[in-house]
C-alpha cells in the first residue's frame, strides 16, 4: 500500500500543478513579462524596419534627450532602443533554439543510458563526465572560435555544454522507472524498448525535465551575452550582450549604453529562473501538499 | 492425446545466488485453468516470468524447453518474442496499484496495446477500449475510459489490466497472484471474470496463487511447487479430497474447512514445523526437513515427478510406495 501512496499524487499532475502555478503570484509577474519581451522580439520588424546596426542619430544621446530616440544612442549613433528589440530575438531565439537542441541530446542519452543499464550505460556516462570535467564555458568559447561565431553556431555550442545536465537527471530518473511494475506490465504486453521508452516512462520523468529546461534557457541566454561580450557573438546581429561589449569603454561617462541592455537581461533570466521555480513547486506532489 | 497449449519441461531457472527453481514440468492444455499453487518464495512468480521470457537479466533458465503451440519459446528471436507478449500469451500481475502507468489514462493504455498488435487507428482503438471495459464489467466504461488509474478502485484497476491482457485475444492468460492485493469480496468478482472470460474468449488460465480456498472453485489442475519443484499434480477435486503428497497433506491440513466444523475455540489448527527456508542447499528432496515420513534415501538426491495414476503425479518415492502396495492389495 505505502507504493500507492507514493505514486497516486503523480497522475494529477497536470490539473493540479497548473493551478498551483497560476496562484503563484511571482510565476505570473514572470510569465507576464516574458510574453512581453517575446511579442515585442516577434514585432521588431515593425517597431524598427531599419537596420539596427546602421547610425541613425548624434553619438552619445542621453536617454530622453530626444524623443526620436528615447534610450539614446551609442558612440557610432546607433539608436540603443532599436538594439534592444532586436537584441531581444537573438536572445530568445539562441536560448530556446540551444535549450531545445541540448534537452533532445540529454532525454536521449540520459534515457538510453538509465534504460538499459549496463555496458552502455558505463559508456554514455564516461561520456557525460567527459564534458562535464571541461569547464564549460571555456568549452564553449573554444567550440565558437572554431567555428564561424554565427547563430547556429553559437546554439549548437551551447547546447553541447548544456546537455550534460539534462543527461544525469534523465538518466537517473529512468533507472529509477525501469524498475516499477507498470514497466515490467508494458514489457509483458509485448512492447519494445523505443515504445517503453518514449511512451511509458518518459512521460513520468516530465516533471523534472520541464524545470531544468527552463533554467537552461536562462543560463543560455546568459552564455550567448557573455560571448557577446567578448565579441565572439554574430558580428552581423546585434545582441543584448555584444551591446554591452561595445559600449564598455564608454562605461564611466555613459553608463546608460551598457545599464540599458543589462537590466534586460538581468529581467529575462530573471523571469526564466522564477518560472523555473514556480515550476518546481507546482510539479513537486510533496512541497505544494505542504502549502 | 493433442500437444498441450503451452508445455513446459524441465524449466531450471539459475540466478548467480542461487537456483530458485529446477527442475520443473507441466503442462497446460486449450481453455484449461491450471493453479500453479506453492508459498511465497516457492518459484511460481518466476516460473511465470520464465514463460514470458522477462526474466531479470542475471537470470539464466537451463535445461528445459518451453514449448508453446509447438514453438519453442525460449529459443525464439526477441522480436518474435515481443509478438506473442500480449497477443498470444498475456500476463496480469499482483500488484494492479503500480502495473498501470500512473501518467496515462486507463483508455490510453488499453488503447496502446491494440494500436501496437491489431495496427487500429487511435479512434478505432479508443472505441475498442471501451468495449473492453464493458467487457470486463467496468461501470460506465466510456467515462471510465479518460481516468488516470489513480482515481479507480483496487478492483477497478485490476478489471483495467484484465481488459488490457485479454485486448488482443490471447490463448494463454497467466496471472500472478491476481487476487493478493484485493479485498475477499472483490477477489471472488475478479476470478469469476477471469473464468468467463476464459470461456468467452477460450482462452487457457495459469492461475498463479499460494490460496488454496481458490483452487477447488476455480481451477481444472492444479501443480503444487515446493521450493522450486513440482511436488504434486493432479485433478483439483481429487487433490483437494485426497492429498498424496505430505507437503499437500500438511498444507490442506493447516487451511481451516466449514464442514470440519473447526473453530479456533476448538483447538490449534494443524501446522507444518519449520520452513521453507530449510530447504536451502539441500541435496535431496526439499521437504526431507520438515516431511513426517522422510526415509534416509530421500536426502541423496531430488525425487523425479512420477506418474502414480493417469493424471495424477507425486514426487514423493515413499508415499509411491505405498500407494503401489495399496493399489496391488486392492488388485489381488
Amino acid at each position: 500500500m505505502t507504493t500507492a501512496i507514493e505514486i497516486a499524487p503523480q497522475p494529477e499532475v497536470s490539473g493540479r500543478a497548473l493551478r498551483a502555478f497560476l496562484r503563484n503570484p511571482a510565476a505570473m509577474l514572470a510569465s507576464g513579462f516574458l510574453v512581453f519581451v517575446t511579442a515585442v522580439a516577434f514585432a521588431a520588424p515593425l517597431i524598427y524596419p531599419e537596420d539596427p546596426l546602421s547610425m541613425v542619430a548624434r553619438p552619445f544621446l542621453w536617454p530622453g534627450q530626444n524623443p526620436q530616440f528615447p534610450l539614446g544612442s551609442d558612440s557610432l549613433g546607433r539608436d540603443v532602443a532599436a538594439g534592444l528589440v532586436w537584441g531581444s530575438r537573438i536572445s530568445l531565439i539562441i536560448g530556446i533554439a540551444a535549450m531545445a537542441l541540448g534537452v533532445s541530446i540529454g532525454v536521449v542519452i540520459g534515457a538510453t543510458a538509465g534504460y538499459f543499464g549496463g555496458r552502455i550505460d558505463d559508456g554514455l556516462v564516461r561520456l557525460v563526465e567527459i564534458f562535464q570535467t571541461t569547464p564549460s564555458f571555456l568549452m564553449l568559447i573554444v567550440l565558437v572560435a572554431i567555428a564561424e561565431p554565427r547563430v547556429e553556431s553559437i546554439t549548437v555550442g551551447i547546447a553541447l555544454v548544456t546537455w550534460p545536465t539534462i543527461a544525469r537527471l534523465v538518466r537517473a530518473e529512468f533507472r529509477s522507472l525501469r524498475e516499477k511494475d507498470f514497466v515490467t506490465a508494458a514489457r509483458g504486453l509485448g512492447y519494445g524498448h523505443l515504445r517503453i521508452i518514449f511512451i511509458e516512462i518518459l512521460p513520468n520523468a516530465l516533471p523534472p525535465i520541464i524545470v531544468t529546461s527552463s533554467v537552461i534557457v536562462a543560463s543560455a541566454i546568459l552564455m550567448e551575452s557573455a560571448l557577446s561580450f567578448m565579441g565572439l557573438g554574430d558580428p552581423n546581429r546585434i545582441s543584448w550582450g555584444s551591446m554591452i561589449g561595445a559600449n564598455r569603454e564608454t562605461l564611466r561617462t555613459t553608463w546608460y549604453l551598457t545599464a540599458v541592455p543589462g537590466v534586460a537581461i538581468v529581467l529575462t533570466v530573471l523571469a526564466l529562473n522564477m518560472i523555473g521555480d514556480a515550476l518546481n513547486d507546482a510539479l513537486n506532489p510533496r512541497l505544494s501538499a505542504e502549502r | 492425446m493433442t500437444a498441450p497449449l503451452l508445455d513446459v519441461s524441465n524449466l531450471t531457472i539459475r540466478f548467480p545466488t542461487g537456483t530458485p527453481v529446477a527442475d520443473l514440468g507441466f503442462a497446460v492444455g486449450e481453455g484449461e485453468t491450471v493453479a500453479v499453487v506453492g508459498e511465497s518464495g516457492s518459484g511460481k512468480s518466476l516460473t511465470a516470468l520464465a514463460i514470458m521470457r522477462l526474466l531479470p537479466r542475471t537470470a539464466r533458465t537451463t535445461s528445459g524447453g518451453i514449448r508453446f503451440q509447438g514453438r519453442d519459446l525460449l529459443a525464439l528471436p526477441e522480436p518474435e518474442m515481443r509478438r506473442v507478449r500480449g497477443r498470444k500469451i498475456a500476463m496480469i500481475f499482483q500488484e494492479p496499484m503500480t502495473s498501470l502507468n500512473p501518467v496515462l489514462t486507463i483508455g490510453k493504455q488499453i488503447a496502446e496495446v491494440l494500436r501496437l498488435h491489431e495496427g487500429l487507428s487511435s479512434e478505432a482503438a479508443r472505441k475498442r477500449s471501451i468495449q473492453l471495459l464493458d467487457l470486463v464489467r467496468v461501470a460506465d466504461p466510456h467515462l471510465r475510459v479518460d481516468d488516470f488509474p489513480h482515481r479507480l478502485s483496487g478492483g477497478m484497476r485490476q478489471r483495467a489490466m484484465i481488459a488490457m491482457a485479454v485486448a488482443c485475444g490471447p490463448k494463454l492468460l497467466i496471472a500472478d497472484e491476481p487476487t493478493t492485493a484485493l479485498d475477499v469480496t472483490i477477489q471472488a468478482q475478479v476470478l469469476d471474470l477471469l473464468d468467463r472470460l476464459r470461456r468467452e474468449l477460450g482462452m487457457a488460465l495459469v492461475l498463479i496463487t499460494h490460496d488454496l480456498g481458490i483452487v477447488g472453485q476455480w481451477a481444472d489442475r492444479v501443480v503444487v511447487m515446493y521450493a522450486g519443484r513440482g511436488a504434486e499434480e493432479a485433478d483439483a477435486t481429487r487433490l483437494l479430497d485426497d492429498p498424496l503428497h505430505p507437503y499437500t497433506r500438511g498444507l490442506l491440513a493447516a487451511s481451516p474447512r466449514l464442514d470440519a466444523r473447526l473453530h479456533y475455540t476448538a483447538g490449534p489448527l494443524r501446522e507444518i514445523p519449520g520452513s521453507i527456508a530449510s530447504a536451502l542447499g539441500e541435496p535431496g528432496c526439499p521437504f526431507v526437513p520438515r516431511c513426517p515420513m522422510a526415509l534416509p534415501t530421500c536426502r541423496t538426491k531430488p525425487p523425479p515427478l512420477e506418474e502414480i495414476r493417469p493424471g495424477r503425479l507425486i514426487a514423493c518415492p515413499p508415499t509411491l510406495a505405498l500407494e503401489r502396495a495399496d493399489a496391488a492389495a486392492v488388485g489381488r
